[in-house]
């Protein structure tokens, strides 16, 4: 294979089961969808208020992840997003460890590939351990995950564990349907806002 | 009193409740940084790239909170993209931008993105006002403020070089 890379292919854990089973259950979780497949498969699990799914602003995931949980200190948040994403963002990894910001989750769905735009090889399938790199930024805990047993455990650390944390979730290459979110951004905004919120809200 | 305005600045965000300042450091900022740093009420939060702050306050306003990010001309450069995601979201920012590469540059590294940050803003879609006196910082800053969380949107203040001091590389 071209410079050595692998391939999850088949042998990945299935995407959709995976954020199915963390978001089963989400009680007052805060989800923030990185753009691409993770937000359709957040999406998929069932389209929510507090959920924000998002289509563009990439490399940005995690550090909404943080700005929320700095302003919603008694709330849990899960960042669900793609290795190609969070590598974008890799510094927010630094950033986050430094604020030790203990309600904060971060699961990767790395299936070692930039999805939307041809499968294409990113930094993981060449060898970037991203749980490594949450680790040495201070993360709480950093962890690769094969196995929906982990996940089950997993989806209990984003509720009770102490963050922040981070989970590389190795999964599948497969091609799934899309299963596309609302785009209005202001749409998204709001109503996340609201729900978060209620009346205050608007003022 | 003109030489204070990084108090006056550190008093307007205490006035307009702002929780969350996100930084990556410039000369310009260093005693406003301080004062932030110190106060409990706020969350310093030190970034390793500016647009991270952009993302941080998407976030900050999810969660019902006020952000405000300090960064350096060049750093703008590094925000532009991001800065989109507020821009589509209706989302408010208030940016405090310490000049580099306009006023008395010793540095030609600095001039490309010093001349492009004001056009770069306005293109995508943030409010500009500049302050090139010490007494017009604080009421044109607040003026940032006011606009960018009133009407939900990306607003800058651009606090001029010639007002800040050129670096001069002798010490």
């Amino acid at each position: 294979m071209p410079g050595g890379e692998r391939d999850p292919g088949a042998g990945g854990l299935h995407r959709r089961q995976v954020v199915k089973a963390l978001l089963a259950d989400r009680g007052e979780l805060l989800v923030v969808a990185g753009l691409g497949a993770p937000a359709w498969d957040a999406t998929e699990a069932g389209d929510h208020p507090l959920t924000l799914p998002l289509w563009g602003g990439m490399g940005g995931a995690a550090m909404i992840g943080l700005g929320l949980g700095i302003a919603q200190p008694a709330r849990r948040v899960l960042v669900i997003t793609g290795d190609g994403e969070m590598l974008m963002g890799l510094g927010s990894l630094a950033t986050i460890g430094a604020r030790r910001t203990r309600n904060l989750s971060i699961v990767v769905l790395d299936n070692e590939r930039y999805g939307e735009t041809g499968m294409q090889a990113t930094h993981t399938a060449l060898g970037v351990d991203l749980a490594a790199v949450a680790q040495a930024c201070g993360f709480a805990a950093g962890r690769v995950i094969t196995t929906m047993d982990e996940v089950e455990r997993l989806r209990r650390d984003v509720h009770i564990g102490e963050g922040p944390l981070l989970a590389q979730i190795k999964v599948s290459t497969a091609k799934l349907p899309l299963v596309l979110p609302p785009r209005d951004a202001t749409h998204l905004k709001n109503r996340f806002r609201e729900a978060l919120l209620g009346a205050q809200a608007h003022f | 009193m003109s030489s204070d305005w990084p108090h006056g600045l550190y008093q307007l965000l205490k006035d307009q409740g702002v929780r969350q300042v996100s930084v990556v450091p410039d000369a310009g900022h260093a005693e406003l940084i301080r004062l932030c740093e110190a106060d409990s009420g706020m969350a310093l939060v030190r970034l390793t790239t500016e647009e991270e702050g952009v993302a941080l306050a998407m976030g900050a306003w999810l969660g019902g909170e006020r952000s405000v990010l300090l960064t350096q001309s060049s750093g703008v450069g590094n925000c532009v993209n991001m800065l989109a995601m507020l821009t589509v979201s209706q989302t408010p920012l208030a940016m405090l931008v310490t000049m580099r590469g306009d006023w008395g540059e010793f540095n030609p590294w600095q001039v490309p993105m010093g001349r492009a940050t004001q056009p770069v803003l306005e293109e995508i879609g943030v409010l500009v006002s500049r302050a090139d006196h010490e007494d017009d910082v604080v009421q044109l800053a607040e003026g940032v403020l006011r606009i960018a969380y009133n009407t939900l949107r990306p607003a800058a203040l651009l606090i001029g070089q010639r007002l800040l001091g050129a670096k001069t590389f002798k010490d």
